[in-house]
């Protein structure tokens, strides 16, 4: 193989200006450390998944944060800082808002939170107050960065239109253009159909047929189950018109696990079943995150899901914030974090970067089955005047969102 | 018939190639090939694959071109190879996970940073003994060693610094932040400048050694890239300090800057997901390890050409040449 060097019309160099301010840290550290005090406020997830690999442990979520810190802090024994962790779970109808307020009374006004979204809105008000800034580490709703973002939440979680699209480009580029979209009963479940039936429109492929799936209750993993599910699976998907691929919109996990070899068709699942978009996944390994599933295993003795990652995220946020300002008061926190400085590394072959519109961090969307990665979004050929990534999810021409 | 009639010639030459002790030779490391491809820097063809430790990085060739010294990340050790029969002869207890090294410049030390445990090791070449380790920040990764052997350098992936390090005392002197995701150390030939790479920042800072001090950062643009996908990883500068060149990962070129107004001059096209570059000896050429297209691209220096791609195993990333 040899490359022809075209002549000089690649030649561009970007040189920065002469004197950059360069941080210097000296050695030993004298001076007593700065402290960087988070809060992680969470809700616990339901334990009842079709698969007992998702059974969440009990320290869900905040693992990631967990590890977030432990890598924050040995940085912070060269930068002469300490990040600290206070976990507060809230228990049925406990208030958000209220919490926000008791952190803030312990002078905690850093916040990684895996509420649902009416909740997080509620601490995120209470936060204004407070002079609070919260890390959405979990809720996928779009309105959160859009009809109703704050100006004191930053969003580390993808959004469901982020996910659809992720899913969508690769469906696309397979030619898998035609769809059976099934979805559940639930509200986040009308949600995520929505995302999908946008995806279609935008990518240019057709759901040719949409099933219901009412939640009747039941027990999941039962006895016997899998001659249930053996049945009832087919008899949900038969008599469709032709389609490519069944695309599942199940977020309370009551039947999409299910789909997967048992549809009428001999067609391959995806969404909330088969193969998933995430923001990460236990087998992801490409781009060195083999280093961070090892450290993570080594210290929870379990594997790391797209919460923990999440929360991790937001921890290192928080980290490269106050590495690089040299501070712990919220505000400052926040301006280095929407200014042009900021990006993040975070084992997804790219810097993630903000969008400044709606202070949703922009990522690939990874697209799994549980086994291995199967493909990263943005696809090859989906092409964009400023980010790639900004093919995945609602677009700054498009947002609703205006920050205050 | 003709076909034939080749391929049986290219195989008889290639079981019949031996290594001439005199020749200067490349030895590249195959990441997923768990091997290294000896590459006749004469010929500028592979004349030998040898079986090493699992996944095989970090790459060194002692001075007298006796003996390579080789990270295997997977086996938590690393290999001491003979360079006439390729075997290996030893092991060094390098701890978990270690990915890159350098020598001493009397050969007698090795010095590598092991990824898993936020250490850098120093261990002793004949004892085989660990004689110290330095908890540095988070992913080690790139070392570098002052010409004058006064000034250790790490660089940690996930802290985003650049750890100077008293080799005497085993002591951290100084920590500077760079850019996301640091690769890659390389002092200047006189010393005064030490230039680190940030992969998923996109850039080069360029550190004056004695003031602990960014002075000055290198970006770049290639038209019809995104930007994301220039990921500067290896880096090498010329003996009389004029010229640098970068690898750029998966933006698939090298990067020549000129060293004194610290502007890129040229972009070289190499193969896939280039990783590491080594100089020849005599400086005549420059060799980039392509990842992803499992070859390796010369660069003609005086030219600044690509003129030969040859191809290595399975994942090629590190690259070292034994002295002349």
């Amino acid at each position: 193989m040899l490359f022809a060097m075209h002549p000089r019309a690649h030649i561009l160099a970007v040189a920065f200006s002469t004197c950059i301010a360069g941080t210097s840290f000296a050695q030993p550290a004298q001076t007593p450390a700065i402290s960087i005090a988070v809060g992680v406020l969470r809700v616990a997830h339901s334990r009842e998944t079709i698969s007992i690999l998702d059974i969440p442990a009990g320290d869900d979520f905040v693992a990631g944060a967990e590890l977030g810190r432990s890598d924050n802090n040995t940085t912070g024994k060269f930068t002469n800082q300490e990040f600290t962790l206070k976990d507060r779970k809230l228990a049925e109808g406990e208030d958000a808002a209220e919490a926000v307020r008791a952190f803030a009374a312990d002078d905690i006004h850093l916040i990684i939170a895996d509420l649902t979204a009416a909740q997080l809105l509620a601490a995120a008000d209470a936060g204004k107050q407070t002079s609070t800034i919260l890390f959405n580490a979990s809720a996928p709703d779009d309105r959160l960065r859009e009809e109703d973002c704050r100006a004191n939440v930053f969003h580390t979680a993808p959004t469901r239109s982020m996910l659809a699209d992720g899913l969508a480009e690769y469906l696309v580029w397979k030619q898998w253009r035609r769809w059976f979209l099934v979805f559940g009963s639930h509200p986040e479940d009308t949600l995520y159909a929505d995302a999908i039936r946008r995806s279609a429109k935008k990518f240019g492929a057709k759901i040719v047929a949409e099933r219901l799936y009412q939640d009747t209750g039941g027990g999941r993993r039962s006895d016997s189950g899998s001659v249930q599910t053996q049945r009832q699976m087919p008899v949900l998907t038969q008599n469709v018109p032709a389609y490519d691929v069944l695309v599942a919109a199940d977020e309370n996990d009551v039947f999409a696990g299910y789909l997967p070899y048992r549809t009428w068709d001999a067609r391959p699942v995806a969404g909330s079943g088969g193969l998933k978009p995430t923001s990460w996944d236990a087998t992801h390994e490409q781009w060195g995150a083999a280093q961070l599933q090892n450290r993570f295993y080594r210290l929870f003795k379990r594997t790391m899901n797209a919460r923990d990652n999440q929360a991790w995220m937001a921890m290192r946020m928080i980290g490269e914030a106050a590495t690089r300002t040299q501070s712990n008061d919220s505000a400052k926190l926040r301006e280095f974090l929407v200014g042009p400085d900021f990006s993040l590394a975070a084992f997804k072959g790219q810097r993630l970067t903000l969008r400044s519109w709606n202070l949703q961090v922009r990522q690939p969307i990874l697209l799994g089955d549980g086994r291995t990665i199967v493909s990263v979004s943005p696809q090859e050929g989906f092409l964009h005047q400023t980010s790639e990534l900004d093919t995945l999810g609602y677009d700054k021409p498009e947002t609703k969102c205006v920050l205050r | 018939m003709r076909a034939a009639l080749v391929g049986l010639l290219l195989g008889a030459s290639s079981l019949g190639a031996s290594v001439p002790a005199r020749a200067t030779m490349a030895y590249v490391t195959n990441e997923k090939g768990n091997s290294i491809s000896v590459i006749d820097l004469d010929k500028l063809e592979v004349v030998k694959t040898a079986k090493v430790g699992q996944r095989p990085r970090g790459i060194v060739v002692n001075k007298e071109g006796t003996q390579i010294f080789i990270c295997a990340g997977d086996d938590d050790t690393i290999n001491i190879i003979d360079t006439k029969t390729l075997q290996i002869i030893g092991d060094l207890p390098s701890g978990p996970d270690p990915e890159l090294l350098i020598l001493s410049s009397d050969g007698k030390l090795v010095y590598l940073s092991n990824e898993n445990d936020n250490l850098v090791t120093m261990i002793d070449v004949n004892t085989r003994k660990v004689l110290g380790e330095i908890p540095v920040g988070v992913e080690p990764e790139g070392m570098a060693l002052s010409p004058d052997g006064k000034i250790l350098v790490n660089t940690s992936e996930t802290t985003n610094m650049a750890h100077l390090i008293d080799p005497q005392k085993k002591e951290i002197i100084a920590n500077i932040l760079v850019d996301a995701r640091p690769r890659f150390a390389q002092f200047t030939s006189d010393g005064s400048e030490l230039w680190v790479s940030a992969e998923v920042g996109g850039t080069i800072s360029v550190i004056d050694p004695m003031k602990h001090a960014v002075k000055q950062k290198i970006g770049f643009a290639i038209p019809g890239l995104p930007k994301e996908a220039i990921q500067p990883v290896g880096i090498r500068i010329s003996r009389d300090g004029k010229t640098a060149f970068a690898a750029l990962g998966p933006a698939n070129r090298v990067a020549v800057i000129d060293t004194a107004t610290k502007q890129v001059t040229k972009y070289l096209l190499v193969g896939q997901r280039v990783w590491q570059l080594a100089f020849t000896p005599d400086e005549k050429y420059l060799l980039s390890t392509n990842g992803v297209s499992n070859d390796v691209s010369v660069i003609d220096v005086a030219g600044l050409k690509v003129v030969k791609s040859i191809p290595v195993g399975s994942f090629p990333w590190g690259v070292a040449v034994s002295p002349q």
